[in-house]
């Protein structure tokens, strides 16, 4: 589904705050791989996946999204396989219009925009059906503006976007990390049923260890723009933070001493 | 003071405020819809009313045809800036700025001199005096909203469909616009075409109605634009919908143009009328953070409220 080769991306080249981001990165997912990615602060975690979603151009090597290669082409146009969620709750939607826009937006992704209407009668019923999904009654305040919305409700509604037309490739870039517990725990649960549900093929980046053993079908770990650590199946299931720890200590000989690591 | 006087000087004012409302629609778009303060608008406003000018006065182009001109021309210039802003990175308003200086130039040179009078050819506006026989500004008046209501019907609807939508959430949050497939740089564009065609079109209709194009007849129009856009907010802030919203800026456009000749009535140099409008801008973009500020220091006290 996914393929990256030798993918090498340097911040800054040529200054004093030169930053190799990846170095030389292999990566392949099969259809319906679910995996989690984690690494220290700086690993290139964030990178990974703004390289494969084309917010940056990587300096050297290839993306390939089911066979198509993509390493060259624009945001705009990666967007028609890929459907992506951010740390940022207000990242993802527009506060500035309504709910119901802003799913029409998303309906419409990866297609030519035309003078069509922007949001059709039909469509409404889609989206209340889609809405309902999340349990938080947004189908009855389908014109209300995202603004008004709580930050995890933004993010749910970022979510359904995002899954709104099946991406072949769904990004979640730390998505629970700016909400409460309560509210990651909501939101991660969702995640978890769409994933599933259509049988997605998903990268996400967390902090969370035990999220990170607890979900998909397999876990990477990141440092300093390689991957150190690729475990899927059984093995990964029975992983314990203290072993993902060790494997950390390991990697950076003993530096490790990372305070967003929690190990809740 | 006698009264007719003043009266004819408010019926002019209103007419000369709605021509300049279409104007203003353009500066809508950029400065509400996309968040982008484009100082085009002044060149691509003289534009609009040379290209206008020199089409009637020495092609002996039809006036109406001339008007389509004009507003292609301001396209072209928003065009410019928008290429300049997406294609290089050039921050938006230091783009504007650019095309805004040279088009300076290019004014004077599509003219020869620095003005062209009307004086002796028919505009869309002297058919209807002739045909009717009724005054100037009226004809001015209800021309001017005939077409600033279709304008604002025709921005409803291109604002509602799916590359117009885009736009707006282009204004809101580039970065979601763009994970969702949409080439931002081509919205922007696009944005500023339309905009500036708008702007293109209103300095043709000044043209036409005030009988003469000037090279500086598009100075300081991005602070009239921007105060009429304040002005607006303030008196229909209240209503949401997007039709009021476009329609509260024209109204505001008026309101401007009232002000201003009420000021010049009461003995006002009209040289002075570029600080007015600085001024009311300025003050309707700091009262609102002004207050805002006072009401959270007023509000503060040292025991708590009850919960």
């Amino acid at each position: 589904m996914l393929t990256v080769r030798n993918v090498y991306k340097t911040f800054n080249k040529g200054t004093i705050n030169e930053k190799q981001a990846l170095c030389g990165l292999d990566l392949h997912l099969a259809p319906g791989d679910f995996v989690t990615v984690i690494g220290g602060n700086g690993a290139g975690k964030s990178t990974l996946l703004n390289m494969i979603a084309g917010v940056y151009p990587i300096d050297n090597g290839k993306i390939e999204i089911d066979g198509v290669n993509i390493s060259r082409q624009p945001e705009h146009a990666r967007a028609k396989y890929i459907g992506r969620v951010f740390q940022d709750p207000m990242r993802g939607t527009a506060a500035g219009m309504q709910i119901i826009e802003n799913l029409a937006l998303a309906y419409r992704r990866g297609q030519r925009r035309t003078l069509r209407w922007g949001v059709t009668k039909k469509e409404r019923e889609i989206y209340a059906g889609k809405l309902r999904i999340l349990n938080l009654g947004l189908e009855s305040r389908m014109t209300s503006k995202v603004g008004l919305l709580s930050g995890g409700q933004r993010q749910a509604l970022t979510l359904l976007m995002a899954t709104l037309i099946e991406p072949k490739l769904l990004l979640l870039d730390e998505h629970t990390a700016a909400l409460d517990p309560k509210t990651a725990k909501t939101v991660l649960e969702l995640t978890e049923k769409m994933i599933n549900d259509s049988r997605l093929t998903a990268l996400m980046v967390t902090h969370n260890m035990k999220d990170a053993i607890r979900l998909g079908n397999r876990l990477i770990m990141m440092h300093e723009g390689r991957i150190i650590y690729d475990v899927a199946g059984e093995e990964k299931k029975n992983l314990h933070v203290s072993d993902l720890l060790a494997k950390f200590e390991e990697a950076s000989s003993g530096e490790f001493a990372n305070d967003r690591m929690i190990l809740s | 003071m006698n009264i007719g006087g003043i009266m004819l000087a408010m019926q002019g004012a209103v007419s000369q405020g709605v021509l300049w409302g279409i104007m203003v629609l353009g500066v809508y778009i950029t400065y509400k819809i996309l968040d982008i303060a484009d100082l085009t608008v002044d060149g691509s406003f003289a534009l609009g009313g040379c290209v206008c000018a020199v089409l009637i006065v020495e092609k002996g182009m039809d006036p109406l045809l001339s008007l389509i001109l004009a507003t292609a021309a301001g396209m072209a210039a928003g065009a410019v800036t928008g290429l300049l802003h997406t294609l290089f990175d050039i921050p938006a308003i230091l783009a504007g700025i650019l095309t805004q200086i040279g088009l300076w130039s290019v004014n004077l040179r599509i003219m020869g001199k620095s003005n062209v009078p009307l004086l002796k050819v028919d505009t869309i506006f002297s058919r209807i005096v002739d045909f009717f026989a009724v005054r100037q500004s009226a004809v001015s008046l209800v021309i001017g909203i005939l077409i600033a209501v279709l304008i604002i019907v025709f921005l409803y609807w291109f604002f509602g469909t799916e590359i117009g939508s885009s736009m707006r959430a282009t204004g809101n949050n580039e970065d979601m616009i763009r994970a969702l497939g949409v080439n931002t740089k081509v919205t922007k564009l696009l944005a500023l075409m339309v905009s500036n065609g708008l702007v293109g079109l209103a300095g043709g209709l000044v043209c036409q109605s005030q009988k003469y194009a000037d090279i500086g007849m598009g100075t300081g129009a991005i602070v009239i634009g921007l105060a009429a856009i304040v002005i607006g907010d303030v008196l229909m802030g209240k209503l949401k919908a997007f039709g009021s919203k476009l329609t509260s800026a024209v109204v505001g456009c008026v309101v401007y143009f009232l002000i201003r000749a009420i000021v010049l009535q009461l003995g006002m140099d009209a040289n002075d009328m570029k600080l007015l409008s600085a001024v009311i801008v300025a003050l309707a973009l700091c009262i609102p953070v002004a207050s805002g500020k006072w009401k959270i220091w007023k509000s503060y006290s040292e025991e708590g409220p009850t919960c």
